[in-house]
């Protein structure tokens, strides 16, 4: 008779399988999984960026109007049946911020490697004696104080099962930690564009989202293989396209910026139509044709008056939308007459150019729906993307001009040149 | 008691001669051509059990003889460098049905508004005010019979014609308020009608203003002499021609 193999039930199995993970992650001697993690937190970034879209574009910014509470809630205890209307976003968002800034601390620790396990142990004592002294103290907040003893709990176990892999380079853990920081202080900008009820605080909450994307994005990168073997795989000298990427960037985060203006000046559309606007190649923006321009609009929304400097500011936004069209097409142009169209530095810019074609077309779409709000959404997180393949194409490039290869120019050569292999190199 | 004799005499002469040297302003405003459609406000899910009629938004409300409802009706210019104590009775602003009621309102700087969620659902309540010395603010009335009369009076310290409200969990609510630094003020009823009562004596600029036919125009102005009887002033708000 064949014995009966008994199955334990499945909360077991799971707490079982998850303990096993823990476990071997103590094992873990090499950095082999830290850029799953980096890859993971860069994701969940791009999708706070979205939902970060989704607030604005609802205009539920300020749907919730305390902070760090949510109508008097501890952010992770108010009831899902209070996720009404413009609340959802705005919640929503801030609990995913919650996970990213969670997932970015994991990151930044685990860029420390072994040497966070005692600074995981200190800190998970500290947040537990707190929790509990607060708990003695404030017995009104009986469930933020025995969150605060949990977190606690969970880092000084952390401590003793964290990855028992060597520190990561120190420029490295330097990006881990302005990460961390980064977070935080995006975290606190949030916030206080909330209690302060400051639409400037919000352009630049705006805008630090799109940068701390692209540096996880960047963490995410520099883990990978493709990143340490780029030194030896460099036969380009790419100093001709350093500068075109990096501009190129640079003009797509000042875009950036300019749409978080645009948004938080919380006016719906300055200008209703595209290509033209009122009707014109540029619209007039005396003050009488302003005041028209607000007695024509009949919006639903609670949108302010539109302003000249705002119709302005939509000019200036499509005219550096074609800027960017154009400068990255010259990239990838390039990258294509002198790397060839086989290149990862072609493929990659083509990939870009691709970005920002449909950004500009998201960019029109939004304007003939009426700024639907999803387009508008799907509008910022394009930019996002657009910023991050920018932002990663011109650290490639940097990085391959100081590869060992690339650094054996040819004398007084003004145009692209193509080194020899680096087999063929000779030995220094 | 001669002393007490002649200063009664002395107020009550005051009083009198006080009383006959103001007057009521009262009158019409009356839309010229026709408005655009109103919209038809796309509820949620909560909302929309609340609200079973269909809601549109409220740009031009016209009633009787082309009258225009929820224009700001005010003295601009006379009343310089006059004191008024403000009313301690507030005006009401009640969230009901998802939406404002009244869409426009007037208010003393100084006066309480009286702020009230009659929904059994969350509401917050955003003053986005633009002129200096008011403060913007934002606070939550999470509970139905949640009522504030204080946060109003504590962050609208200027005159400002209109002071825009807005619920941010539900982006098609906002209401406005006339806030003036004295009581002179009106909002035309459902018909354009208007009245504002105790005018005193002198000449003064009457001013009307509707927010979507005037926009960031100041509105439409004439000039007014109060003496002894009534005031009439009509005005005629045009709807403006599409761009």
């Amino acid at each position: 008779m064949a014995e009966r193999r008994v199955r334990p039930p499945g909360g077991v199995r799971y707490i079982g399988g998850a303990l096993l993970f823990v476990v071997s992650l103590t094992q873990v001697k090499s950095n082999s999984l830290l850029k799953y993690c980096a890859v993971f937190t860069a994701l969940a970034t791009f999708v706070l960026v979205w939902m970060g879209g989704l607030v604005t574009s609802h205009g539920a910014g300020l749907a919730v109007p305390d902070w760090p509470n949510t109508y008097g809630y501890n952010l992770f205890f108010f009831p899902v049946s209070k996720w009404i209307g413009g609340i959802f976003y705005e919640h929503t968002h801030r609990l995913v911020a919650s996970v990213v800034g969670f997932l970015t601390s994991i990151l930044a620790l685990w860029l420390f490697g072994r040497p966070a396990r005692p600074v995981l142990r200190w800190a998970g004592a500290v947040f537990v004696a707190a929790g509990i002294g607060l708990c003695a103290k404030f017995p009104a907040h009986t469930a933020e104080n025995l969150l605060l003893t949990g977190i606690g709990l969970a880092a000084l176990v952390a401590g003793f099962f964290w990855p028992n892999c060597e520190p990561s380079a120190k420029w490295l853990r330097v990006l881990g930690a302005v990460a961390f920081f980064t977070v935080v202080a995006q975290g606190v900008l949030g916030g206080l564009r909330v209690t302060r009820v400051n639409d400037q605080l919000g352009i630049f909450h705006a805008t630090l989202a799109q940068l701390f994307f692209l540096l996880l994005c960047s963490i995410a990168l520099f883990q990978t293989n493709f990143w340490r073997r780029l030194p030896v795989e460099a036969e380009t000298d790419f100093r001709h396209f350093r500068p075109f990427f990096v501009l190129t960037t640079a003009l797509i985060l000042g875009q950036l910026a300019l749409g978080a203006t645009m948004r938080h000046q919380h006016a719906g559309l300055s200008i209703p139509d595209f290509p033209t606007a009122y009707g014109k190649i540029w619209p007039d923006t005396d003050a009488a044709a302003i005041a028209r321009y607000n007695q024509n609009r009949l919006e639903v929304m609670g949108y302010n008056p539109i302003t000249a400097f705002q119709v302005e500011l939509q000019m200036v936004h499509r005219l550096m939308a074609l800027l960017i069209l154009m400068a990255v097409g010259a990239c990838a142009w390039r990258a294509w007459r002198y790397l060839g169209r086989g290149h990862w530095l072609t493929r990659f810019s083509l990939a870009w150019l691709g970005l920002v074609l449909a950004q500009v077309f998201l960019g029109a779409a939004t304007i003939w729906t009426g700024k639907s709000a999803d387009v508008a959404t799907a509008h910022v997180a394009c930019g996002a993307l657009c910023l991050a393949t920018g932002g990663l194409a011109s650290i490639l490039s940097c990085r391959l001009l100081t590869a060992p290869a690339a650094r054996v120019r040819l004398a007084a050569n003004d145009e692209i040149t193509t080194l020899p292999p680096s087999s063929a190199m000779p030995a220094k | 008691m001669k002393r007490v004799l002649l200063s009664l005499t002395v107020v009550v002469l005051a009083g009198l001669l006080q009383r006959a040297s103001a007057a009521d302003v009262s009158g019409k405003v009356t839309l010229k051509g026709t408005p655009p459609p109103e919209k038809t406000i796309a509820f949620d899910d909560t909302c929309s059990k609340l609200h079973p009629t269909v809601a549109t938004t409220r740009h031009y409300v016209v009633g009787q003889d082309n009258g225009l409802a929820n224009v700001f009706v005010y003295i601009s210019k006379g009343l310089e460098g006059k004191k008024f104590t403000p009313p301690t009775q507030g005006i009401e602003i009640n969230q009901e049905g998802c939406n404002y009621q009244p869409y426009v309102s007037g208010v003393m700087v100084g006066q309480p508004v009286i702020i009230k969620n009659s929904d059994p659902l969350m509401h917050n309540i955003h003053a986005m005010p633009k002129a200096d010395g008011n403060t913007e603010f934002n606070f939550a009335q999470p509970n139905q019979g949640d009522v504030n009369d204080s946060k109003w009076v504590s962050c609208i310290k200027s005159p400002e014609v209109l002071v825009k409200l807005k619920c941010d969990v539900h982006p098609w609510m906002f209401a406005y308020v006339g806030v003036q630094d004295h009581p002179f003020f009106a909002v035309t009823d459902k018909d354009g009608n208007f009245k504002i009562a105790n005018v005193p004596a002198g000449k003064y600029t009457l001013t009307a203003y509707h927010l979507k036919a005037h926009g960031t125009k100041p509105g439409e102005s004439q000039e007014i002499t109060v003496a002894d009887s009534p005031v009439t002033a009509n005005f005629t708000v045009e709807v403006p021609a599409a761009q």
